[in-house]
């Protein structure tokens, strides 16, 4: 053994702090790559992947490629796909973040945006201001600018209602019983969502085509009202990642190791209904999201915070970006609502995921 | 094995001092108007029956509930020091932690560093030195890179004095430390208190149920009923036969041992 080699490296160490492996930050950024290409790529249209790389590096200031497209091809990437397929980055990162913020404050493996009643809340939210608004004149697709704003109204008071609900149970409530609160909360708010819809008949077919989730209409309009609420709450979930690491001892021992639970907790809490509330009010209901990534990252990459939240944003907004590109290509020319999608396929490989972690502890 | 003649000296500046302590817990009255003091670098252990109020007074001379009366750390009273500050002075080693799945032995210790590391920052290069220095003297330098929920009772109980330890405090107080354990990893469990105790010049208070382990560990023994101290000093004249069955309810026989009274129940 050249035992001598090891000792000349004293800097090296041997048990390295849990975080973000360069390696996987590396496999995330990559999968997230090859989402954009593909989603790009491929559709009613196929356009040649090289192409569509070049087309993309052609985006930067001071980079001009020939790509070899047609300039109708051009406008077709760049007018309705890429903005399409950013916005599933976007709100994929976000599902997934969410989804991810929700399980470290409410310890909880199966929180969940839409188990919580924070999707069913927002939902409400957006039904409320689109059966409300204006009803006659320009019915356009775009979405109202008030729209994420009822969304996360919404969000928070279905969160905080769950919660209480939750919190009825008692000191000793078991997982389940925070659970079973969000999905008496999100029948609550459904069935709210249908008394405001039966009173307003003219908007049934505007908030369904919305409610089964797509990212259809998607145009930079869309884009750029989430954009906002995406940073924010990637900006805050993101500075708490030590903070849910720590409060995985439970709150008492975290108070006792200088933290302030409550306070994290609100924080998270509030940050994540806004990503939920903006994902919502532009892409409708899309569950399971933010259940599988986060899982699948907890189980591949370990149960830091420090690396599950970045993971989820960069695979969660890669595994939305395919779920659409298969929605709107498996179907033929009818497009399948993607929130369908994202069951069919999360669903099953959840299974997997959880029978092969059982014999290969990390 | 500390000695009678090697017990510190009574002068010493004290550590903890409780003035008339009073916690509630959902409205009913746990602990009702303690008085307590542990000098530095002293042992005291805090005895009595099941719902005296020994773990709920252990709780908020930490600092993790709320209280009435005074409790000063080092003449500095707890609810003034921030909570980081707190986390610095003081650690508490609950009776059973929770286990967070899947974590490692280095990632648990090293959470407590927490205090030390600023917020939006991670942490230092003296931070991981601190953790491998902590896991060294604990004997746990090999189980730094398991997962914490695969080790037995006794390799856990000492990843949870690592994790304390590595606050950087000088005082420690431990909620049941054996209760988990078999009477060999009791036995191994408080004499590395004792050790680290001397090493680290720390001040403890416990709380135990086995009054044999207590009166050998402890400098001075602490009875609690009903919410009160009912007696206190050192073992031999806290774990006499009357005041065990005054507020155990219990026959016992005391018998001297070596190292402090052995306490053995019998039929009555």
């Amino acid at each position: 053994m050249t035992s001598g080699l090891r000792e000349a490296r004293p800097t090296q160490r041997v048990v390295r702090p849990a975080g973000l492996r360069p390696a996987w930050l590396a496999g995330g950024l990559l999968a997230v790559l090859v989402a954009l290409i593909a989603g790009l790529a491929f559709g009613s249209v196929q356009l040649p992947p090289a192409g569509v790389a070049l087309e993309l590096l052609n985006l930067i200031p001071g980079i001009r490629l020939h790509s070899g497209l047609s300039d109708r091809e051009v406008a077709i990437l760049l007018e309705l796909r890429l903005p399409r397929v950013v916005l599933g980055l976007l709100v994929g990162g976000m599902l997934a973040l969410a989804g991810a913020a929700y399980q470290g404050v409410f310890r909880n493996p199966l929180a969940d945006p839409h188990l919580l009643g924070v999707a069913a809340g927002a939902g409400l939210g957006v039904t409320v201001v689109i059966a409300f608004r204006s009803t006659g004149g320009d019915a356009t697709t775009e979405l109202p600018i008030g729209v994420p704003m009822a969304a996360f109204a919404g969000a928070l008071i279905a969160v905080a209602l769950t919660w209480l609900l939750g919190a009825a149970g008692g000191r000793d409530r078991s997982p389940a019983t925070l659970i079973l609160a969000g999905v008496a909360v999100s029948s609550f708010l459904a069935a709210a969502q249908t008394y405001v819809l039966q009173r307003h008949v003219d908007t049934l077919r505007e908030v369904y085509s919305w409610l089964l989730g797509r990212l259809s209409t998607a145009g930079w309009h869309d884009v750029l009202l989430v954009l906002p609420y995406a940073a924010v709450t990637g900006a805050i979930v993101l500075s708490q990642r030590r903070e849910l690491d720590v409060l995985t001892v439970g709150d008492e021992e975290a108070t006792g190791l200088g933290l302030h639970p409550q306070r994290s907790r609100c924080l998270l809490i509030i940050a994540a209904s806004l990503g939920t509330a903006a994902a919502v009010s532009v892409s409708g209901l899309i569950g399971f999201v933010g259940i599988i990534v986060p899982h699948t990252m907890r189980l591949l990459a370990g149960p830091s915070y420090r690396s599950i939240l970045p993971l989820s944003v960069l695979f969660g907004g890669a595994f939305l970006a395919l779920a659409d590109l298969l929605a709107r290509t498996a179907g033929g020319q009818a497009e399948i609502p993607i929130g369908v999608v994202t069951a069919f396929f999360g669903a099953p490989f959840f299974v997997v995921v959880l029978r092969t972690s059982r014999t290969a502890a990390p | 094995m500390t000695d009678i003649s090697e017990r510190p000296d009574r002068s010493r500046a004290p550590a903890i001092v409780v003035a008339g302590l009073r916690v509630r817990l959902e409205k009913a009255l746990i602990v009702d108007g303690v008085d307590l003091d542990v000098r530095a670098g002293e042992w005291v252990t805090i005895i009595g029956p099941n719902g005296a109020g020994k773990s709920t007074a252990l709780r908020a001379i930490g600092g993790l509930l709320p209280f009435e009366g005074g409790v000063e750390l080092n003449g500095v009273p707890v609810d003034k020091l921030h909570r980081r500050e707190r986390a610095k002075t003081i650690a508490t080693v609950a009776q059973s932690p929770i286990v967070p799945p899947a974590m490692r032995v280095f990632d648990y210790v090293l959470l407590g560093r927490t205090p030390y590391v600023p917020p939006l920052g991670r942490e230092s290069a003296a931070d991981l030195a601190m953790v491998d220095e902590v896991l060294g003297e604990l004997d746990l330098g090999r189980f730094a890179d398991r997962r914490l929920d695969t080790l037995s009772g006794g390799e856990r109980q000492r990843v949870f004095l690592a994790r304390a330890l590595a606050q950087g405090v000088r005082i420690l107080l431990l909620d049941e430390p054996t209760s988990a354990l078999d009477i060999g990893h009791q036995q191994e469990v408080l004499e590395l208190v004792d050790r680290l105790r001397a090493e680290r010049e720390l001040t403890v208070l416990a709380t135990m149920h086995d009054l044999t382990s207590a009166g050998e560990y402890a400098d001075r023994i602490v009875l609690f009923a009903g919410g009160r101290v009912v007696a206190a000093g050192p073992p031999r004249e806290v774990l006499t036969e009357d005041n065990l069955a005054k507020h155990y309810r219990v026959r016992v026989r005391v018998i001297e041992g070596d190292h402090g009274p052995l306490v053995v129940p019998v039929r009555g």
